[in-house]
């Protein structure tokens, strides 16, 4: 250690997930915790608590991005995607290439021409979407870029229950730096080089977790999760190779560990999607009643135009689509996806390599 | 703007001879000069800082050891199978004489010392192959010579009359255009060290290249040349003049590689402006690069940051200009192309024959290119710091939003400029992928590429069911064109360049505009001008083609455009 003061981490987002980050990070380090709301700033330093997540003493809540960004040489935006492109472009002139971001967004950005909306356009192709990490490239002058994923569900991490996740970067320094400031003897952290794979894992895994939470309000069992998971696998490694990412990611703990997380747990906001949806409840309610974001509604939106462009076969996106899109019931749904003849199992893992 | 009319009354540009003014006037002041001035010196600064290198990958006497026994086994292999002419003779005493030494030294218990010495032997060996031996007189000799001869036969060619040999009305500048960032890249050599990175077709571009910088009154710079171009004689006095240093190609061990790296290093650190072609060797398939080799890069990258390291260079800047040679005609197209398809696999190809394997072809050559048509073009592209980031004129480098970026922040950790050879792996292929779209936007078309590339597609199109190697084995005599068809598709495909040239994703030469039948006509009588089978004739009016597979290398250079 050097004698110099140690700089303090930021995490930029003061959501469940966000809060989490900053929870493992402040057993090191002393975190400033960005967010907008001056209320929620004052309720978090007053009361070390926000909505029943507990925040650990080495916690300061600010809004003073400045200043953040000027103490802070390792910063974790955890905002939700559709916020993201913006937060980057406002933070830009304060970043600098020194500058290390990891990010832990599950989420999709697009643009689209302006005065045009989603609605209007039937394909969209890697020119318009991007990962988080393509966006800071975008916007930002920082170069050593990294993302979090794997199964941390933010209601278990703050019960202290034991969990890992994935540190994705090309930098093996930003890699370590995550390592060095998340891990502690209940979080293990896994280090990957393969930063857009995981990042497309995570991403598109939230896709199979609404479709899980459908099945799931539907009373289906658990010999409908165990095809819909199968199933569901091998279609989000579709989507993710088509989208440039390999296809080894999503064997690990960003890939399958996440879904099967995911899609066990009545805690995901994306499985609660699906669940209610299952119920009989409109999406617009839905979206209305919770107060975060459900990264899968989205991401849905964008793939199902993405696959269109790039022509993969991805039915159970074009179902769940249907579903929240077009009226169609989650009966309905399920009763398309059995009557699809699939024949074979796992065929595309012969070209793995 | 007033300094930008001093500027220009400086006459950077003389119109009369058509050359920019020198930047430094006294050779004795060119970087090239003072390195090899210093030659002694700057040799043993080199071995010592790649035995420093090799000490940290083989930190024990054991490894070392291995590491010695392994390039001397690997030299032994190379003098047996493939010998050169410029090879020296004491080679096989030098490597016999390392072997009975290793076999001592690693029966005896004592330190690594032993081993260090034997290393620092062979590095000081390969230091003074490798270096290059510049000297200015012969430099300017031969300047004079290519000036000379080649103004001479332009004259010649171009001015009727048997005495127009002694005319002096067309220069070579007539001939080969250069076109880009030219100013800023001459402000830019003035304190900052430039590495120029060309696009690599034909072996001539090396020759070019040092006419170009001689053109734009840059000092000579340093460059890698193969070895093998040292086997012909009149290739060997040309590189030596112009500041080649020598790379083996056959010589793939570690001691060897770092040895090449770190003279590339250590000279960029002297501020010796450097060429290096990234594409490794010529395009065997007539492609512009499109994935480059990162070791050379990765020197830059490296050097920058030692730069940065040290109070007293900390300002000067390491600089990458991309350049683009455009040819209607690259001499040695049928051999490389067919190496390609060999290499590719499906086709048995003849025997590949080397163009170059006497000086009196490339003199034939020479004279045929000065007396006929055919022009060059040279694109000089955007400067870059190492980072791929564009620079303005100070050499300062310049961020999305127009705010200039402190270089060292990148080589920053806690605060402090570190060595990570992992981060500056990855920023090299950043900048490789930066300079590969520099390339492309900086790709001047020629009409002869528009007419290889259309008619080349018209043809495969109609052959849906044959993959490209089934397409190529066609007979040529199948293939036809109606002029008025052909036309008409070329008008296509021109329209579609004109949009890619509104988005500046690339650039066209002046001949492209206006009337179709002449761009057509200037591009067929030019693609692949000198080569016995031609790739696109007109015969009456059909468009018809003598070898497929040239034709194929030609319409490569405008793949990967979206057309």
């Amino acid at each position: 250690m050097t004698s110099e003061k140690k700089r303090p981490v930021a995490v930029l987002g003061a959501g469940s997930f966000g809060i989490s980050v900053a929870n493992l990070l402040a057993t090191h380090d002393q975190v400033l915790l960005y967010s907008r709301s001056i209320e929620s700033i004052e309720e978090m330093n007053r009361e070390h608590c926000k909505k029943g997540y507990k925040l650990h003493d080495n916690i300061t809540a600010t809004n003073d991005l400045e200043s953040i960004l000027k103490e802070c040489h390792l910063i974790f935006p955890v905002v939700p995607s559709y916020a993201f492109r913006d937060l980057m472009r406002t933070i830009s002139p304060m970043l600098h290439p020194y500058h290390i971001l990891i990010h832990g967004t599950k989420g999709l950005d697009i643009q689209i021409p302006e005065g045009k909306t989603l609605d209007d356009i039937e394909n969209l192709s890697r020119k318009e979407v991007k990962t988080m990490s393509e966006v800071i490239a975008d916007e930002t002058s920082v170069i050593r870029v990294g993302c979090l994923a794997g199964p941390n569900l933010a209601k278990e991490l703050a019960d202290n229950q034991p969990a890992a996740t994935v540190v994705a970067s090309h930098f093996e320094e930003v890699i370590s730096m995550g390592i060095k400031h998340l891990r502690n003897d209940r979080f293990q952290v896994y280090g990957n080089s393969d930063l857009i794979g995981i990042e497309l894992a995570g991403v598109l895994k939230n896709i199979i977790a609404i479709a899980a939470g459908a099945l799931h309000g539907l009373g289906m069992g658990e010999n409908a999760k165990g095809l819909l998971i199968s199933r569901g696998m091998i279609e989000i490694m579709y989507m993710g190779r088509a989208m440039g990412g390999d296809l080894r990611a999503f064997l690990g703990l960003a890939g399958i560990g996440d879904l099967v997380a995911t899609c066990n747990s009545t805690h995901s906001r994306n499985f609660t999607v699906g669940y209610r949806l299952a119920k009989g409840e409109k999406l617009d309610s839905i979206i209305e009643s919770m107060d975060e974001v459900a990264e899968g509604v989205n991401t849905i939106k964008i793939m199902k135009r993405l696959t269109n462009y790039y022509k993969v076969r991805a039915p159970i996106t074009q179902a769940l689509y249907t579903v929240l899109y077009k009226d169609v019931s989650a009966e309905e749904a399920l009763q398309y996806l059995m009557n699809i003849p699939f024949n074979v199992d796992i065929e595309f893992l012969k070209k793995l390599d | 703007m007033t300094e930008e009319k001093e500027d220009k009354k400086r006459t950077i540009w003389n119109r009369k001879r058509r050359y920019y003014q020198p930047i430094i006037k006294r050779s004795k002041y060119w970087p090239v000069v003072l390195l090899s001035k210093h030659r002694k010196e700057f040799i043993e600064e080199v071995v010592e800082n790649t035995m420093a290198r090799i000490n940290k990958l083989r930190p024990s006497k054991k490894e070392l050891i291995e590491e010695l026994e392994t390039t001397h086994y690997r030299e032994k292999q190379r003098m047996r199978s493939n010998p050169w002419r410029v090879d020296p003779p004491d080679e096989k005493k030098f490597w016999d004489e390392i072997k009975s030494e290793l076999v001592s030294i690693s029966n005896q218990p004592e330190g690594k010392e032993k081993a260090e010495e034997l290393l620092k032997r062979i590095i000081t060996r390969y230091e003074n192959e490798i270096s290059g031996n510049f000297k200015s007189s012969r430099y300017r000799l031969t300047r004079s010579i290519v000036k000379f001869g080649f103004r001479r036969l332009l004259n010649a060619s171009q001015v009727k009359g048997i005495f127009a040999i002694f005319k002096t009305d067309y220069y070579l500048t007539d001939k080969i255009q250069i076109v880009g960032k030219t100013k800023l890249l001459r402000k830019l050599a003035k304190d900052n060290t430039i590495v120029m990175v060309p696009t690599h077709f034909s072996n001539l571009d090396s020759i070019l290249i040092g006419w170009i910088i001689h053109v734009l009154g840059l000092p000579p710079f340093i460059y890698g040349a193969g070895l093998n171009l040292f086997n012909i004689k009149l290739f060997a006095y040309f590189m030596n003049s112009l500041g080649a240093y020598k790379v083996d190609r056959r010589k793939r061990n570690l001691i060897y590689l770092e040895s090449l790296k770190m003279y590339s290093h250590n000279a960029l650190l002297k501020g010796a402006h450097s060429i290096f072609f990234p594409g490794g060797t010529r395009s065997r398939s007539g492609h512009v690069e499109k994935s480059l080799k990162r070791g050379l890069l990765s020197t830059a990258i490296e050097a920058q940051r030692s730069l940065l390291m040290k109070e007293e260079t900390k300002n000067r800047r390491i600089i990458i200009v991309p350049v683009v040679i455009n040819y209607h005609f690259v001499l040695e197209a049928p051999s490389l192309i067919n190496d390609y398809l060999k290499r590719t696999g499906q086709e048995r190809y003849y025997k590949e024959a080397d163009e170059y394997s006497t000086s009196y072809k490339i003199i034939k050559f020479l004279i045929s290119f000065f007396t006929k048509g055919s022009n060059i073009s040279v694109s000089i592209g955007k400067p870059m710091d190492v980072l791929g980031n564009p620079v303005n004129e100070k050499g300062e480098s310049i961020d999305k939003h127009d705010n200039t970026i402190n270089l060292a922040d990148y080589f920053t950790s806690d605060d402090t400029i570190i060595e990570n050879d992992q981060r500056e792996d990855e920023y090299s292929k950043i900048l490789s992928k930066k300079i590969v779209e520099e390339y492309h936007k900086s790709n001047r078309v020629f009409a002869s590429h528009l007419v290889a590339w259309t008619a080349f597609r018209y043809w495969q199109r109609q052959y849906p069911k044959l993959d490209l190697f089934g397409f190529l084995r066609l007979p040529e005599d199948e293939l036809e064109i109606d002029y008025e068809v052909f036309k008409e598709e070329v008008r296509i495909v021109r329209d579609k360049l004109y949009a890619l040239k509104k988005e500046q994703k690339l650039k066209m030469a002046k001949h492209l505009e206006g009337d179709l039948d002449k761009v057509i006509k200037l591009g067929i009588e030019n693609v692949g001008l000198y080569h016995v089978n031609r790739p696109l004739l007109q015969v009456k009016n059909k468009i018809v083609t003598k070898s497929l597979s040239t034709l194929y290398y030609y319409h490569n250079r405008m793949d990967g455009y979206d057309l």
